[in-house]
């Protein structure tokens, strides 16, 4: 009887959590998977009952639009995640360098962190306005340039400016995670590698990078769980214009669905954006997973 | 080269880059925080003036609508939606966080693996796709522009951040301890509460605080799901300086100062505990 009840007992622990995630997440999921399957308009309550299958999703796929923002949304997240990665890295192992004041430097980098991503926006976005901006102003009184630069109107620039704008916020997050892994690091192998001859280069890439691989996979996950956060950056600096220059998959979504009430085709287009971002998390998931086995089997 | 002077300089090019990582670090936000006290004419003012001439609280009193304010914009509600809504939202996903995981802790059964996969999937969901759906179903229930509606969305929003830390913490806490306790007499429920959760508690506070942030900077949800000033959070809120053409950018400044306060104290004083429960939980399987 009383093992019975504890077979139970993680289930029951376990129910509030479940019941809280399929009530707001997994029957919403379904809902927006069937009304991408009618040409639903919020203007047109009738249009949720006509179902015309796949003709939303092959609409979108022979759409230009759609793949540029696509497009955008891949190439911005490629770079800004590389970049965060590499970046990280360096501040991690500048850190732990230094002796004096490093957990206070610690505690700054937790800041960017915990900001607002809408307030990393608007704070990037008064940096980069091209009239009032520091940036420009700074450039200015430095004599680099007479003119002012439109950061967020040019092309290439506009995409550039919220790249940074994303790194600024997120590059903490390996930081931090990197630097957690280099305090644990054991000093024998280190040490040892030394003794044999081993040059600086040699020991980091074949001691310390494998050693903080794990730790990497646990800043990737993390980071994959949020990285549509970068719609908040995106809708406060630019709002996906000027001309659709900076438009990625999320602003589309919330300018078709929202503004041109065309819920059908943004719902569509939103199960895309989810599929992407699932398989993103899942991949990294998984990494992690192994690399905590292997971690466990090294103890 | 020798030696000493070859460690010299590696040790000034560390100060260095150490410097200019903490100015660029920094600076964005102390701009910011500066403007957030100077009039609107001075930050427009060219050439710029980089050192504030007259430092005034006049940004604050205007969005507060004290004194001749040119916009009047309801940050007063804003700010206690926000309060209500990220509170009460993270009161909730702590007690659903904390039996969520306590279970993945401390029990072994069937689906684990793919049930705690399946919670961080959802919270995978980008908030601006998950927002349409959800937009239609709380208009159908009624939940649109209140501040329930929001309250519930974040709670789901942070049950799996939270187990996934809690169960972390946990985790930490020898098992021997719980049946020590259990043979001395203690039902597990005794057990837990005087042995597990006081060991546990600062890990939970700080689980506690990484929800609370998570929900007073959400934007693409709220933005959709609140209407007024029954339910608008500050993030949604900072919107309503924009408008077509012109931008407030001094009052925007002193409302970004307003959100950034409390996610500034709050960051500083669970840091330590955030972190060791970000990589604990992560890597001790």
């Amino acid at each position: 009887m009383r093992w019975r009840a504890e077979k139970h007992t993680p289930f029951l622990l376990l129910s509030p959590a479940i019941l809280t995630i399929l009530f707001v997440v997994a029957i919403p999921l379904a809902f927006s998977l069937y009304t991408s399957m009618t040409p639903y308009k919020l203007t047109k309550p009738d249009t949720i009952n006509t179902f015309v299958g796949l003709r939303n999703y092959v609409r979108l796929f022979s759409d230009d639009k759609f793949w540029w923002a696509f497009g955008r949304t891949i190439l911005f997240l490629a770079v800004a995640l590389n970049l965060e990665f590499i970046l990280g890295l360096g501040i991690a192992l500048l850190i732990n360098r230094i002796t004096w004041g490093q957990r206070t430097l610690r505690t700054m980098m937790m800041f960017p962190m915990m900001f607002s991503p809408i307030l990393v926006g608007f704070q990037f976005k008064y940096i980069f306005n091209d009239n009032i901006g520091i940036l420009n102003n700074a450039l200015q009184a430095l004599g680099i340039t007479d003119g002012s630069i439109a950061w967020l109107v040019d092309k290439p620039l506009g995409m550039i400016s919220i790249i940074t704008a994303e790194v600024w916020m997120s590059t903490s997050v390996f930081a931090i995670l990197l630097l957690a892994g280099l305090f644990a690091m054991p000093r024998d192998p280190l040490e040892a590698a030394k003794v044999d001859g081993c040059n600086p280069w040699q020991v980091f890439r074949h001691i310390t990078l494998p050693f903080l691989m794990p730790f990497a996979f646990i800043a990737m996950t993390i980071r994959s769980l949020d990285v549509a956060r970068a719609y908040d950056i995106v809708d406060v600096m630019t709002g996906g214009g000027p001309a659709g220059r900076t438009e990625v998959l999320w602003t589309l979504i919330a300018r078709v669905g929202y503004d041109n009430s065309k819920m059908g085709e943004a719902n569509a287009m939103a199960y895309v954006s989810t599929l992407l971002s699932v398989a993103f998390t899942y991949y990294f998931f998984t990494k992690l997973v192994a690399a905590r086995r292997y971690m466990g089997g090294a103890e | 080269m020798s030696g000493a002077l070859k460690k010299r300089l590696s040790k000034i090019a560390t100060w260095i880059a150490t410097f200019l990582l903490m100015i660029v670090m920094g600076v964005p936000g102390l701009w910011v925080v500066l403007s957030a006290f100077r009039p609107n004419r001075e930050i427009m003012a060219k050439p710029a003036i980089w050192i504030p001439e007259n430092p005034t609280f006049s940004n604050f009193a205007a969005i507060f609508g004290f004194g001749d304010a040119q916009v009047a914009i309801p940050v007063l509600s804003y700010f206690t939606n926000s309060m209500i809504i990220a509170s009460t939202s993270t009161v909730i996903a702590l007690m659903i966080g904390m039996s969520g995981g306590y279970a993945f802790a401390r029990f072994r059964f069937r689906f684990k693996n793919s049930l705690f996969l399946g919670l961080m999937l959802s919270r995978a969901v980008p908030g601006i796709a998950l927002s349409l759906p959800v937009f239609m179903i709380w208009s159908k229930l009624g939940l649109i522009d209140a501040k329930l509606g929001m309250i519930i969305v974040y709670v789901a929003l942070n049950v799996p951040f939270t187990i996934w830390l809690i169960d972390g913490f946990f985790r930490q806490i020898p098992k021997e301890m719980n049946e020590a306790a259990q043979v001395d007499g203690c039902t597990r429920w005794q057990a837990f509460w005087r042995i597990e959760f006081p060991l546990a508690r600062s890990g939970i506070a700080a689980a506690g605080v990484f929800a609370f942030l998570t929900s007073w900077n959400e934007y693409a949800l709220a933005s959709q799901l609140t209407r007024s000033t029954d339910s608008k959070t500050l993030p949604v809120g900072l919107m309503d300086f924009t408008a077509q053409f012109t931008i407030d950018w001094a009052g925007m400044c002193a409302m970004a100062v307003i959100i950034i306060v409390p996610a500034l104290i709050l960051t500083f004083l669970v840091q330590k505990h955030l972190i060791a429960g970000l990589t604990f939980g992560g890597v001790k399987g």
